[in-house]
């Protein structure tokens, strides 16, 4: 079909026209690097007025080759597939369409260029199968599960999607619960996580919650209490090892100097935050602080050899005092290797 | 099993396969279907429905072999013991009140008065084997701390808004007193999702069928069906087999609401959510109106159960919900607004509107 678009212009006019194979994108022409090494030679071959090899005279605009046609169609494509419902959505309401090619690229953005987030550690994630990532949890907005999760992503070699454990307010949001649940997340509850975990998925839990998220300034980096350790019975219970994970960065993003307590409870909410910038500027303080963050994926705890002591208490708080511990030191290491908090 | 075959009786009585049945609510579709599909089975001698309105004349042409007993569920001792029955199918449970006959009340009264009839008959029935109950995954009622998928462990975190949803959970809190008073015999409880079909009439096909779908703002629930005639094929092997318990009874896979108007080629319409309670709220005080609170919080919650028990233990699978649904698109395409071979046709469009544009643009440079 693209050879009719192709066919009027197959003049001797059209040698200097297409000449690498992109369309001109707001009066300039993007320079593409070439498919294949016949075109680079075919594209200086042009430009010493020559006329080009045949074979290789339709590589112009719209062949299957270019970039732009592509992402066009593909993203009709997309945009037809989600309009009549042609997609799947797992049993927890993930929809992996729609984080492929709407969430990851925003989040990408986010964690790339405006955190500029280092990596470190990704071959502690296991290639396939189950896995309990757990991280600490910082920044007044919980933006950091949403980082990990794109990190993950980006630099696991199969690309393997985090599944996150919220926090039940989450899923009583109108809108925000549909985001979650369709971005991969579920509500933090034992039969949720045994079962992802039993279906071999890899997911994230921050064990802090809202004692983490909405911790003073002055409290930054200092892990809170992990709760009953119910992550550590579900990973025990499915026999999943257990990657600790040390997140730096988030908690400089809406530093947290005061917590209006009596807002907090009129809205609902576990705190309401007062920040250099929020409510002062109103909209504007929504914008995340520029801060630079690093992400250490910590070596795997194994569990398998207790799986049948999930039950006992002992076991369970002396393993969850074993993450806890693990994170704190990475993130202690971490921090040395970060001295300012907005360094490039 | 020691099934004699070749001998003179008319029929193979396999051990399991029970002589006379009494099924409950054949004046609706379900209830009539199912009896006329245990009477097609020669290995059930007798089947005898009940209820206390004359089923339509649709339904009459399906009850060929059925014998019908115009009665309602108060009366249902002296029946279940003239008949020797063995087994009693419970299908008159209401879903949705009825406006003409009663409302909410005559619903309630059929729901939960009717069944503790029923049950209390049944302890009594000294033949009796097996004893099945139609119920229906509302039992797990709606939270926002819900697991994301139920087992028939689960237990109801809340107690549910909706009229049908409570008396789910009453049914089955008789059958838990009747299976400790009559432990002997086979009770199986299914809970059924929302059945699907191109055939059937229930208060959710009405809703897909409409042009305009209204759904809850910022909600998009997970949803599952069965397709009625899986449901069917459930309730037929749970009278001649034997599978005590309770089951859930699902298509495997999950639609996203916004996902099945879309494949239907519906067009949503989202509501803020304390508007649409309010109105459910108001539509029950007027007693008008075919939504309550039981659709509400489906449409806000959505509900996801487990089947491994099911598939496990009748060696049966559902078609998938998406497939179910499929088939209850093919048989109400008339309201379609949106179709895909259109989209398909756009995009196409599009794209070769995209490069008859470009070319003519390069042909003037």
């Amino acid at each position: 079909m693209s050879e009719r678009g192709a066919e009027p212009r197959r003049g001797p006019r059209s040698d200097n026209t297409a000449r690498d194979g992109s369309p001109p994108v707001n009066g300039k022409r993007i320079v593409l690097p070439p498919a294949n090494p016949g075109d680079a030679i075919a594209d200086g071959a042009s430009r010493n007025g020559q006329r080009p090899a045949p074979p290789i005279d339709p590589a112009v605009a719209d062949q299957p080759g270019d970039v732009w046609d592509r992402r066009i169609a593909s993203g009709l494509a997309f945009l037809r597939r989600r309009l009549a419902g042609q997609y799947e959505v797992d049993e927890f309401g993930f929809d992996a369409d729609l984080s492929e090619h709407v969430f990851h690229p925003i989040l990408r953005l986010l964690y790339r260029d405006w955190f500029r987030t280092e990596v470190f550690g990704v071959e502690n994630l296991p290639r396939n199968g189950a896995g309990l990532v757990v991280g600490n949890h910082s920044g007044t907005v919980a933006l950091d599960a949403l980082m990990l999760s794109a990190a993950l992503h980006d630099r696991h070699p199969e690309r393997r999607h985090l599944r996150l454990l919220g926090a039940d307010l989450v899923f009583r949001m109108p809108v925000v619960s549909e985001l979650a649940r369709k971005s991969g997340g579920t509500v933090a509850c034992n039969p949720d996580a045994e079962r992802l975990l039993g279906d071999g998925a890899l997911v994230g839990v921050f064990p802090e919650g809202f004692k983490g998220v909405g911790k003073h300034y002055s409290q930054r980096y200092k892990l809170q209490r992990f709760g009953r350790g119910g992550f550590v019975s579900a990973a025990l219970r499915t026999g999943t090892p257990i990657i600790p994970v040390a997140i730096v960065g988030a908690e400089e993003i809406y530093p947290m100097l005061a917590d209006v307590k009596p807002l907090a409870r009129l809205l609902g909410l576990p705190y309401f935050p007062v920040t250099p910038t929020f409510p002062w500027l109103g909209p504007l303080g929504i914008v995340p602080l520029p801060s630079k963050w690093l992400i250490q994926f910590c070596p795997p705890i194994p569990t398998a050899d207790l799986m049948d002591q999930a039950d006992d208490p002992m076991v369970v708080f002396n393993l969850s005092d074993q993450v806890r511990e693990t994170i704190q030191q990475a993130l202690h290491r971490l921090l040395e290797r970060r001295p300012d908090p907005f360094a490039p | 099993m020691p099934v004699r075959r070749g001998e003179t009786l008319t029929v193979d009585r396999s051990p399991d396969a029970p002589g006379t049945v009494v099924v409950t609510g054949i004046s609706r579709p379900l209830g009539a279907r199912v009896a006329a599909r245990l009477a097609a089975d020669p290995r059930i001698r007798r089947v005898v429905g009940v209820d206390a309105v004359e089923p339509g004349p649709e339904l009459v042409a399906l009850l060929g072999g059925v014998e019908r007993v115009l009665a309602d569920l108060g009366s249902a001792s002296t029946i279940i013991a003239d008949l020797h029955a063995e087994a009693v199918v419970h299908l008159a449970v209401l879903t949705a009140p009825d406006q003409q006959h009663g409302g909410r009340t005559a619903m309630k009264e059929q729901n939960v008065i009717g069944t503790m009839q029923l049950l209390a008959a049944c302890q009594q029935a000294p033949r009796l084997r097996k004893l099945v109950i139609r119920s229906s995954t509302a039992a797990y009622g709606a939270s926002f701390r819900d697991p994301a998928v139920f087992t028939e462990e689960t237990e109801p975190r809340e107690v549910p808004r909706g009229g049908f949803a409570r008396d789910i959970l009453d049914i089955e809190g008789y059958v838990r007193g009747f299976r400790r008073r009559r432990p002997e015999i086979t009770a199986t409880v299914l809970r059924f999702a929302p059945f699907v079909g191109s055939t059937i009439d229930t208060t959710l096909t009405r809703y897909f069928a409409q042009p305009v779908v209204p759904t809850v703002l910022g909600r998009d629930p997970r949803l599952q069906f069965v397709h009625v005639d899986d449901a069917l094929e459930v309730l037929h092997r749970s009278v001649t087999e034997e599978h005590g318990g309770t089951y859930n009874v699902a298509g495997a896979g999950v639609l996203a609401l916004s996902q099945a108007i879309r494949r239907a080629g519906r067009v949503a319409v989202p509501v803020l959510e304390p508007g649409l309670s309010a109105a459910a709220g108001f539509a029950r005080s007027l007693s008008v109106g075919r939504y309550g609170f039981d659709q509400v919080d489906l449409f806000v919650h959505g509900r996801v159960v487990d089947t491994t028990r099911l598939i496990n233990e009748y060696g049966f699978t559902p078609r998938s919900t998406a497939a179910a649904f499929d088939d209850f698109i093919s048989g109400h395409a008339g309201g379609t607004v949106v179709r895909a071979d259109q989209l398909a046709a756009a995009e196409q469009a599009i794209l070769d509107g995209i490069r008859r544009v470009r070319a003519a643009v390069e042909e003037r440079s």
